[in-house]
């Protein structure tokens, strides 16, 4: 049996609190641009939902008006559920709330990373079976490569490189405590 | 207003612990007031029983009418008029008529028709099972309902012990016990006396005590295992009575009754009685041994209550050898004074037990409204005339049967007036 | 992807509330909460269990449970084989793991098996790997009727701790109410079995419950009443003698029902015997949770399938 290897995780900050929210209020900005305020934002669990509420914030700002904004919980749509999970462990299950119908409407999925797209495609999927929206764009705040699907985001916040085994962390003082988004890699811990 | 006053009387009442001389004034029913010299409101009616004793009233347990389906032998009117001839307030009649009464519609028949009869109270025992067959249970909530005041498939007994079980069990939802006539069918099967010495030597098959027993053991294990009310009917033989004694002690609801024809007569006088069916009784008359006992159980309180049995049969019915002859002999004439004379008289108690076995305790054990003399009770009243002395009398029967072994008995202690919510409905 | 909480129940069936500890209880009661959702939506389906097949081996009539359970298995996308006791084997003498063998040679993920004795489930676990769903097992369990009645009250009340739930009818024969009083007494409500003397299990005090002979005094202070079905069937007038009698002294009628507080919620298994055990005044009226019962019975039933689910990578690599 080979001693364990001490590993810490190294933190390299991307966006801190000010960039993040300028980032976010050029998201708005390009959202507006292209769709105006007619649209509904659908922010995916879990970080996509405090995203989606800062983007409805700076649409209020924006324009004075309120845009719907929904909430969509995907576990029942993943492909790696049901039979492929290891024996009798599922993914909790947490709300999935659209105040309206999406029936002919633009809806805006809102998530804050965007990695092999798998979470995406069962958003799509679950998205389908509420009705028939007339468009369905993608808004995330970091797209990090590495797509297993032919995915791409409509409004992107910040394109970042990473390698497959970092971790892209994206904190939302609403859930975290704190704004920011950093890469964690993990390194071997000398002392 | 309907006022009686019954004045210098010696009033026994165990519910008070009263023994002594008090007037008793009755009004509108019930009880108005008891104490020594009561000075009685303007129309009032009087009753002197100087030299008599004054008691809460007589409840009989334990009784046939035989209505409906048997007028034959006796109806609600004549069954009541000898009540109250022979001492009896209240009566409790047992289910085997025809129809049998397992019906709320016959209970409250028969509870409508002592009402118009306005003699004695009568409380209906319903029957545990559907006809009395022994297979279903009775709807003994309609019952209650209309009157019952305890169930029972007297004279037969229960044999599928799961029946019992579960009649016990539902009967705690309307607080009511099952009155049980013991006695196995198979091992008494043919018999028509106690089996003993005397059987043997006269001839006739006989019944043994296990009979009875067996079955007694049977139902108090399982008053035990249900937690049920069980009272057991007309209880003949030591043994029984020991069970209840132990039954008792262990803090079950059990209690039991005796006729008191079973601490009279003997096998013995089945002997003398020259086969005559006017003897033959189920259970039937044991030996002198086992009589003792039943003495015994009376004066150390095994026993609760003492009861008529009075089972009337057609004189036809009894125009058979010993035999063929239906069992049953009347009692509500004769168990007063059979009482008086060979318990009280006889030294085995005192009055005042007398007094709780044949009102107080009855009361209780079904809860019927009486048994005391308190402010407030019902206005129900035996009067005793301990000092009478006369003959039994099978002629001058109110009842309409006079199956009876007693005639020409000459017996010390009678009744001597009655009376029923403030009313006197017989005087000797 | 945020890391996920991997939850679990400690097991591969679901055979009973006694074997069920609370946390696993409110995973299920949680998941169904999710799950209700599904059949709001215009396509009432989701993909979760696709491919994974489900025989429902019922061995005892029933039509509501297996109806039940069939329309939870559907909503997952899942697979339905039915299998019902008058077209089966069994009746020619098969014995229950024969035809459990067979059933497995055809690979089902799950059976939800209903049979008339008790404990034929437990057994039948220990034999196949597909994941055991008891829907009634002799007179012992009836796990998912619990779980969506305890769902229904949470529902109502927020919480059941404290709850006091009136449980009234054949008790000793009752897997309805064994399961009921399991629950409940677990998750900290109070549980008060009505019913004579003779419909009730002795020593009934064992189960962590109260025991009534009479209906109007347990109502006292009740949040539920809870009527379960009476049959009397041949052998049964030994233990109560009439519907007529059942109605007249034990049945939950407005009248009685006023006893319980204001709040106080009616519900029944199903199904109903009107005029015997409950007045239709009463199971038609407002407090009357009955119909609710239903809905949240096909959730239940499809969180226990959902969180039961999975392990064919490893059932793939053993064989």
């Amino acid at each position: 049996m080979t001693a364990e290897k001490a590993v810490r995780t190294a933190l390299q900050e991307v966006l801190d609190e000010a960039a993040m929210a300028h980032t976010v209020a050029r998201m708005a900005a390009e959202i507006l641009e292209r769709d105006g305020d007619s649209l509904m934002l659908v922010g995916i669990h879990t970080r996509g939902i405090p995203l989606a509420d800062r983007l409805a914030r700076a649409f209020r700002e924006a324009t004075g008006r309120k845009v719907p904004v929904g909430r969509l919980d995907i576990t029942l749509y993943r492909d790696d559920v049901g039979p492929w999970r290891p024996a009798h462990q599922q993914p909790v299950l947490k709300k999935t709330v659209l105040p309206d119908s999406i029936d002919g409407q633009v809806i805006y999925l809102v998530d804050d990373v965007l990695f092999t797209g798998r979470t995406i495609r069962a958003a799509l999927d679950t998205l389908v079976d509420y009705g028939r929206p007339l468009a369905v764009r993608l808004a995330v705040l970091i797209d990090r490569g590495h797509r297993e699907l032919p995915i791409a985001a409509d409004v992107i916040g910040k394109t970042v490189d990473t390698t497959r085994d970092e971790d892209v962390q994206v904190r939302f003082a609403e859930v975290d405590g704190e704004d920011g988004v950093w890469i964690g890699r993990e390194i071997e811990d000398a002392g | 207003m309907k006022r009686l006053l019954i004045r210098n009387g010696r009033v026994v009442d165990p519910s008070q612990g009263l023994d002594q001389g008090m007037d008793l004034l009755l009004e509108n029913g019930v009880v108005a007031a008891i104490g020594e010299r009561l000075d009685p409101p303007a129309r009032t009616k009087m009753f002197d029983a100087a030299g008599l004793v004054v008691a809460p009233g007589f409840i009989d347990l334990h009784t046939h009418l035989r209505e409906p389906g048997f007028e034959h032998k006796e109806t609600i009117e004549s069954g009541c008029r000898a009540a109250v001839a022979g001492g009896f307030t209240a009566l409790c009649c047992m289910p085997d008529t025809d129809p049998v009464n397992d019906d709320p519609a016959v209970t409250a028949f028969i509870v409508k028709r002592a009402e118009q009869i306005g003699l004695a109270k009568v409380y209906p025992v319903g029957a545990a099972s559907v006809g009395l067959k022994g297979e279903e249970m009775a709807e003994i909530g309609e019952m209650v309902r209309a009157g019952a005041v305890a169930i029972s498939d007297d004279c037969k007994s229960v044999s599928n012990a799961q029946l019992v079980r579960r009649v016990l069990e539902y009967a705690r939802s309307f607080d009511v016990p099952l009155a049980a006539h013991e006695e196995d069918l198979d091992l008494s099967a043919g018999g028509s006396m106690h089996e003993g010495g005397v059987s043997a030597r006269i001839g006739l098959r006989g019944i043994p005590t296990s009979a009875e027993e067996v079955m007694v053991a049977r139902d108090v294990l399982l008053a035990e295992l249900t937690r049920g009310r069980l009272h057991l009917c007309h209880l003949s033989t030591s043994a029984s009575l020991d069970l209840v004694r132990t039954a008792k002690q262990r803090g079950l609801a059990v209690t039991c009754e005796v006729a008191a024809h079973q601490f009279v007569l003997t096998d013995e006088d089945v002997a003398g009685s020259n086969y005559d069916p006017n003897w033959k009784v189920n259970p039937p008359l044991r030996s002198a041994v086992e009589v003792e006992a039943i003495l015994q159980a009376i004066y150390d309180g095994t026993v609760d209550a003492i009861v008529s049995d009075h089972e009337p049969h057609h004189a036809d019915e009894k125009e058979f050898d010993f035999s063929d002859a239906p069992f049953g002999i009347v009692g509500l004439e004769t168990a007063v004074p059979l009482a008086l004379d060979r318990l009280v008289h006889g030294r085995v108690i005192g009055l005042m037990q007398l007094v709780r076995l044949m009102s107080t305790r009855p009361a209780e054990i079904f809860n019927i409204p009486g048994g005391t003399l308190r402010e407030g009770s019902p206005a129900d009243v035996t009067v005793l005339d301990l000092r009478a002395l006369r003959t039994v009398d099978p002629a001058s029967f109110k009842s309409r049967a006079q199956n009876t072994p007693f005639a020409d008995m000459r017996l010390k202690g009678w009744p001597a007036a009655t009376i029923v919510g403030g009313e006197i409905v017989w005087k000797a | 992807m945020p890391a996920e909480v991997a939850t679990a129940l400690a097991r591969k069936d679901v055979v009973g509330i006694s074997q069920l500890d609370v946390g696993e209880i409110q995973l299920i009661l949680d998941t169904a909460e999710e799950l209700l959702e599904v059949a709001k939506r215009p396509i009432k389906k989701v993909p979760t269990l696709r491919g994974s097949t489900v025989v429902n081996l019922f061995m005892e009539p029933s039509t509501r449970t297996r109806f039940s359970f069939e329309v939870a298995e559907k909503r997952l996308s899942a697979d339905t084989l039915n299998f019902s006791a008058s077209s089966s084997s069994v009746s020619k003498g098969e014995t229950l793991f024969d035809t459990a063998r067979n059933l497995m040679a055809m690979a089902p993920d799950y059976i939800v098996i209903r049979h008339p004795h008790s404990g034929a489930p437990h057994r039948l676990a220990q034999e196949v790997s597909a994941s055991i769903i008891n829907a009634g097992d002799g007179i012992n369990e009836h796990p998912t009727q619990a779980l969506l009645d305890a769902f229904t009250m949470r529902q109502h009340f927020g919480s059941l701790d404290g709850l006091k739930v009136v449980i009234a009818g054949d008790i000793r024969h009752s897997r309805v109410a064994r399961s009921n009083a399991f629950l409940l007494d677990k998750m900290g409500a109070e549980v008060r079995f009505v019913a004579p003397a003779s419909l009730l299990p002795l020593d009934a005090e064992d189960l962590g419950v109260s025991t009534h002979v009479r209906l109007e005094p347990a109502l006292e202070g009740a949040d539920v009443v809870m009527m379960l079905r009476i049959q009397l069937e041949r052998q049964k007038r030994i233990n109560f003698p009439s519907m007529r009698e059942y109605f007249d002294f034990f049945a939950l009628t407005p009248e009685r029902l006023m006893l319980a507080t204001d709040s106080a919620v009616v519900m029944h298994p199903g199904p109903m015997n009107r005029g015997v055990e409950i007045d239709s005044l009463v199971a038609d009226g407002t407090q009357s949770l009955i119909l609710e019962q239903v809905t949240n019975g096909v959730a239940i039933r499809m969180a226990i399938l959902y969180l039961l689910a999975g392990g064919r990578s490893e059932a793939a690599s053993d064989s």
